[in-house]
């Protein structure tokens, strides 16, 4: 059986509505479409209640559409169920950061990046997935700050490092444990801020007390010197930066992860100043802004939450309904929802799931069981050809106007530059078109009335007109006022002298190890983690259309003993199998991996569909999956017999 | 860093000698054997690559063992300094002296050159042809060798575990590599000084008279009793003396010594680096080796003034990679000076420590640029910089720096001992001191002569003979390649920096190469072009294209008869282009030599160019 050749599929814009007519996609007009859309939805949630639709928004789209199709959710169809895929990989550094300081932001900004004296890039390979922080980084590197790797691969992020620790996958929370215990046993810990800022201090401490560095080496692998290395080079550095992207956060256990991480800063004060604090890398140009938006199931706009009762009644007084007053369901609990048939009409705007997603194949079967699909998007992706109705919308970053939030809390203008092909329309446009077909009688003249709309909901965006968007070059939240600017980082009033300023103290978390709940034994021996590559973009939809000389298709990362061990060679076709599911790639060997480590990305998922192996083992707090850790087993093709 | 490496293994002898420089590989990251600590902690970074400026030192180092570096050893070296191996491929290709592809162990170097070309190096080239085969592989003409008092010259290079150069000057026919007849002795650097042992001499009075092995014959003949003034005048008093004594650099440019010493000194960025420009590759030049192989303790007292009075702890010394004699010595005389304590920690038991450290150079002309040798010396392209920042506040490494050329620095001890009353009574009011020109060319008695400024272009020439028997004086390029032609009825130019600037030409580097009738001059100018065209880094573009433009404007020039007229007018468009544009001397100049045979020679002109024509 010959494989096909290595090369990524490139999309086509779509240009013309599409409706599902015995069984296939037909090209369709606009009115057609859009009133099959809105006949669709009022069926089912006239049939099952409003609970049976679910949104999913788009990450990649501007803060005016994340805004709209929530809005679209809580008063169109009266639930909370809207999420998009920050998801499968920030959900819980959101969760973790504002369970410890009320918002979910990273707390720095990038420009202190580049005056920090010490960073850490723990799972977090910014080289290849956040080349632009990287480049924040790479100044501050050449400022003299010093680096330190945190990853089971030594990735090209790690060999700019100082110093590259190569723990074992899933055992983040050993290692800042153990990093904590010698920051409180060298006498580093600042004791200043933990009296003055946090509570629950004591039970952290005792929680840590049994991780010396010589027990964290036996679970992390790491060897307990370097341990104390990144310790002390932590705890004594003057501004110190934390950043993390999904190496934390897709685990099961992810949002423990999160606060593990933020533990350490809190335990050295390294939170709140100027150029020290926590950056969790986003990896959409605005996964940010969509969680802002309120396109997550349990905020409203402006981060706020939905059980707030005064929060509510300011946001009912402004639209006219009721809000639900319990948090909806997130993107994991919707495709759950999609298996068990209480969700049957969804509408996915800009996002594909079917690829995305762990366990693709179980997620292809829980959307299939939807009674009606609507996908607005600008490629026929996986998902649309799913779909009942498929709507062709502007791209978001140079065929609209809008805002966009990054990962430093900017928010930016975006301009349209370009008229969007054929027949595509803006995606407000398109939604208030539905609402209308639903009883609601939406129009926005523009981007920035709804804009206006949302700063007149949000405190944290109120100061943000875009007149001072433009003059200013974008402005970070929180900004309450019109008239001033505050600093560029987060919590500095956890310093203040005055404890009626310094507000809620932030909590230090009392963790415990949970492994990976994929486990390695006899017949699934590997651990296979993913991630991404520089020259593609998650589920390569939007770069495969692009030549890279350095893309070289997927491929099996295998260090080079498991590679002589397994009498395999680079190129070889090997048959990768997990307790899910089995996908054939080709070996690649890299000497950053070591013997019962192994890699791939899910950059091809048409060739090789990686995240068919992948677990559907979600933390329980912000639902995210454990993409990072699933055994597997790697077996050698037996070569076809000749003649 | 961004590292790809291409997985190409060194062999065990390329192995061996890179980890002679930088001792054996610490982990399977930085290219040895994988262990269990590799697969869990790895360092580098900032410590890794602070190491780049041993890039140079480690191609040397495999170039010297083997011959030649393989993308084996290439990729062993990248790993051992954690550089990316596409930025060690440009630094190795950036050199003469190195080659990326195959070749034997013995290199021979045949210089074809200015003086080399006045005295016959196209015979020497043929008969190197006839015995080894075509360039490129075991042989290759050489821009100068810096031999050209006993012109025409070969050098042949070997590598092995002991490296050997073996110098053939001068080379003839019959004597040229490849020859049966077995390797020649080299002169001593004595012989290059027609003067020595002459009353009088100031700069070269040890050259010949004491063993330059020796640091007790040194010392004897008043060696490091200027490092002693020094110490009692203090950092402040030197340079008051070295500004009171009118000292200028001799390189080239001409600018005052003291100023240069008071504003690095004056920098409250520390460290501060002392560099030792020895890459005198000026075609013509060869003043520095002499006084190297000659009397090279001078260097390293000096040196040592300069860097206390500078407020340096480290001096870099940079040779050119065609000077093995000179490195030799030098290299015995640092390790003899710090065996007896005139080097390394609290210098003759002052609160001053000082050491030194040689940098060969691998063959490149323009880093004798004083900032392209900053980048030769970190481990990159030796690329000029732009200026401002000047070398004062940030050279090498970033740091305020005090770049001299040898005989400047040579001439320190001097100011110190006789006082910069008496040192500015020699030469003339705004030409202190005394100076060494490199007489070379068609001459009787071609070799290094000291003169106090002010002395005329005839009183040199009379000192070295003038032409010989039966010929005519056609033209003296003074400068070198960046210099310019005069006439032979102008020998009454005095050699000062103002009077040879009122005639219209430049003292440069104190090269007078001197051409009779007998020489070709449309050769010689093409030689220039092509020197330059071979030389120019590149790097920007007015010389990247003009130097090629010019050359080929001489080659049509040379080639026909035809009225050269739309050639000439090309020549000074590029050339005016190149000195306006260029972002360093090499471009500026290249175009002055061709200018002055066409202005002041007349060569090619029929009728000759007017005054007028001048730009």
């Amino acid at each position: 059986m010959g494989m096909k050749k290595k090369r990524a599929e490139h999309y086509e814009r779509l240009t013309h509505p599409l409706i599902r007519e015995d069984g296939v996609l037909r090209r369709a007009t606009w009115d057609e479409a859009l009133d099959k859309a809105a006949e669709g939805f009022r069926r089912n949630i006239e049939r099952h209640g409003p609970e049976s639709f679910g949104m999913m928004a788009c990450a990649r789209s501007t803060n005016e559409l994340n805004y709209v199709a929530q809005k679209f959710t809580r008063v169109v169809v009266g639930n909370n169920n809207v999420d998009s895929c920050n998801r499968t990989c920030h959900a819980p550094s959101v969760a973790g950061l504002s369970a410890v300081f009320g918002s979910g932001g990273g707390t720095s900004s990038y420009a202190e990046v580049e005056h920090a004296d010490l960073i850490v890039m723990w799972g977090s390979s910014a080289r290849e997935a956040h080349p632009i922080f990287f480049q924040h980084v790479l100044k501050g590197i050449r400022n003299g700050a010093r680096m330190i790797a945190v990853d089971p691969r030594r990735t090209s992020t790690a060999k700019w490092a100082d110093l590259w620790l190569g723990l074992n996958v899933g055992t983040d929370i050993p290692l800042a444990n153990a990093v904590a215990r010698e920051i409180i046993h060298a006498g580093l810990a600042n004791t200043t801020f933990i009296e003055r800022a946090t509570t629950g201090y004591e039970e952290f401490a005792a929680a840590v007390e049994p991780w010396t560095p010589e027990v964290a080496e036996q679970v992390t692998g790491v060897p307990a010197d370097a341990i104390r290395e990144l310790a002390h080079a932590y705890a004594t550095a003057d501004r110190a930066q934390l950043c993390w992207t999904l190496g934390i956060t897709e685990h099961h256990n992810a949002t423990e992860n999160v606060r593990a991480l933020i533990n350490l800063s809190l335990l050295t004060g390294h939170v709140g100043r100027f150029g020290s604090g926590l950056s969790p890398l986003r990896g959409q140009n605005n996964v940010q802004g969509g969680g802002d938006m309120g396109a997550i199931p349990n905020r409203l706009p402006g981060f706020q939450d939905i059980l707030d009762p005064e929060v509510r009644a300011k946001f009912e007084a402004a639209w006219g309904v009721r809000i639900k007053p319990y948090y909806g369901r997130n993107l994991t609990q919707m495709l759950e929802a999609m298996g068990d048939g209480t969700m049957t009409t969804a509408y996915v705007i800009g996002e594909n799931p079917v690829q995305s997603e762990a366990d693709s194949l179980h997620t292809i079967k829980r959307m299939s069981m939807l009674d009606h699909l609507v996908v607005q998007d600008i490629f026929l992706t996986k998902t649309a050809q799913m779909a009942d109705v498929v709507l062709p919308a502007a791209a978001a970053w140079c065929e609209s106007e809008g805002t966009f939030t990054n990962s430093e809390r900017r928010v930016q203008r975006v301009r349209k530059a370009l008229v969007p092909p054929g027949e595509a329309r803006d995606d407000i446009e398109i939604i208030c078109e539905i609402a209308r077909r639903l009883g609601h009688d939406w129009r926005y003249e523009s981007a920035e009335e709804v804009w206006n709309e949302l700063r007149s909901l949000s405190p944290q965006h109120r100061g943000m007109s875009y007149e001072r968007l433009e003059k200013l070059q974008g402005i970070q939240w929180p900004c309450p006022s019109e008239d001033s600017l505050e600093p560029s980082y987060l919590h500095g009033r956890l310093w203040d002298p005055d404890p009626a300023k310094r507000g809620m103290p932030a909590p230090f978390a009392a963790l415990r190890h949970s492994p990976p709940v994929d486990t390695l034994d006899d017949e699934y021996p590997i651990r296979l983690t993913t991630g991404r590559r520089l020259d593609s973009y998650n589920t390569g939809v939007q770069s495969s259309g692009f030549n890279s000389p350095l893309r070289k298709g997927e491929t099996l990362d295998l260090c080079p003993e498991d590679a002589a061990k397994l009498g395999v060679a680079p190129g070889e076709l090997v048959k990768v199998t997990s307790r899910r599911a089995s996908v054939i790639a080709p070996v690649n060997i890299d000497p950053g991996l070591r013997p019962g480590l192994a890699f791939m990305t899910f950059h091809f998922p048409d060739e090789v569909d990686t995240n068919s192996l992948t677990i559907e083992a979600t933390c329980p707090i912000a639902g995210t999956a454990e993409y990072k850790a699933t055994a597997i087993r790697v077996d050698k093709l037996v070569p076809a017999q000749v003649g | 860093m961004d590292l790809r490496f291409r997985d190409v293994e060194p062999t065990a002898e390329e192995r061996a000698a890179v980890d002679a420089l930088l001792g054996p590989a610490p982990s399977a990251w930085e290219g040895g054997e994988r262990a269990e600590r590799d697969l869990r902690v790895a360092v580098g970074g900032h410590e890794a690559r602070e190491r780049r400026d041993l890039l140079l030192p480690a191609l040397h180092a495999v170039n010297d063992r083997v011959g030649w570096i393989s993308e084996g050893a290439l990729d062993y070296i990248c790993r051992r300094l954690t550089v990316p191996p596409a930025e060690a491929y440009g630094v190795a290709t950036f050199y003469h002296l190195f080659s990326v592809k195959p070749r034997p162990a013995s290199v021979t170097h045949v210089c074809t050159d200015l003086a080399c070309q006045a005295k016959g190096a196209n015979e020497v080239r043929r008969a190197v042809e006839e015995r080894l085969g075509p360039p490129g592989i075991s042989w290759q003409p050489s821009p100068c060798l810096g031999l050209c008092e006993r012109a025409p010259a070969a050098l042949t290079l070997r590598a092995g575990e002991t490296p050997g150069a073996v110098v053939y000057a001068p080379a003839s026919a019959e004597n040229v590599p490849g020859d049966a007849g077995g390797e020649p002795e080299e002169a001593p650097a004595a012989a290059a000084v027609p003067q020595a042992g002459r009353d009088g001499l100031i700069l070269l009075r040890r050259v010949g008279v004491v063993d330059p092995a020796s640091i007790d014959d040194y010392r004897a003949n008043g060696g490091y009793a200027a490092l002693r003034r020094a110490f009692e005048l203090g950092p402040a008093g030197v340079i008051r003396e070295v500004l009171d004594s009118g000292l200028v650099g001799r390189g080239g440019a001409a600018f005052p010594t003291g100023r240069k010493w008071d504003a690095t000194a004056r920098q409250p960025d520390r460290p501060h680096y002392l560099v030792c420009n020895a890459d005198e590759s000026e075609p013509g030049t060869f003043k520095d080796r002499v006084v190297m192989e000659g009397d090279p303790y001078a260097l390293i007292e000096a040196m040592t003034i300069a860097g206390y009075a500078t407020g340096c702890e480290r001096g870099y010394l940079y040779i050119r990679g065609e000077y093995p004699r000179a490195t030799r010595r030098l290299e015995h005389a640092i390790a003899t000076a710090r065996a007896r304590g005139l080097l390394g920690e609290r210098v003759l038991g002052q609160d001053f420590s000082f050491d030194i450290e040689i940098r060969r150079g691998a063959g490149a002309y323009i880093c004798g640029e004083e900032t392209a040798i900053f980048n030769s010396i970190e481990g990159y392209r030796g690329e000029p910089r732009s200026k401002p920042p000047f070398p004062v506040e940030k050279g090498l490494f970033g740091k305020p720096t005090v770049v001299n050329n040898v005989e400047t620095l040579v001439n320190v001890p001097v100011i110190l001992t006789m006082g910069a009353e008496a040192y500015k009574a020699i030469g003339t009011g705004s030409s202190t001191g005394p100076k060494l020109f490199c007489v070379s060319g068609t001459v009787r008695r071609p070799g290094v002569y000291e003169l106090p400024f002010g002395a005329t272009l005839r009183d040199l020439l009379e000192l070295a003979g003038g032409v010989p028997e039966g010929r005519t004086l056609r033209a003296v390029l003074l400068g070198g390649a960046a210099g310019s032609f005069v006439r032979a009825d102008e020998l009454d130019i005095p050699l000062t920096f103002e009077g040879t600037r009122a005639a219209g030409t430049t003292l440069g580097s104190g090269v007078v190469l001197v051409l009779d009738d007998g020489v070709e001059l449309p050769r010689i100018l093409l030689r220039i072009a092509e020197f330059f065209r071979d030389e120019s880094c590149g790097q920007c573009v007015p010389c990247r294209v003009g130097t090629v433009r010019q050359e080929e404007a001489l080659h049509r020039l040379s080639a026909n008869g035809r009225s050269p007229a739309d050639d000439i007018t090309l020549l000074r468009e590029v050339g005016r282009a190149m000195r306006d544009a260029s972002i360093c001397g090499l471009g500026q100049t290249a175009w002055n030599a061709v200018e002055s045979a066409i202005d002041r020679l007349g060569v090619f002109a029929e009728p000759r160019g007017g005054a007028g024509d001048r730009d």
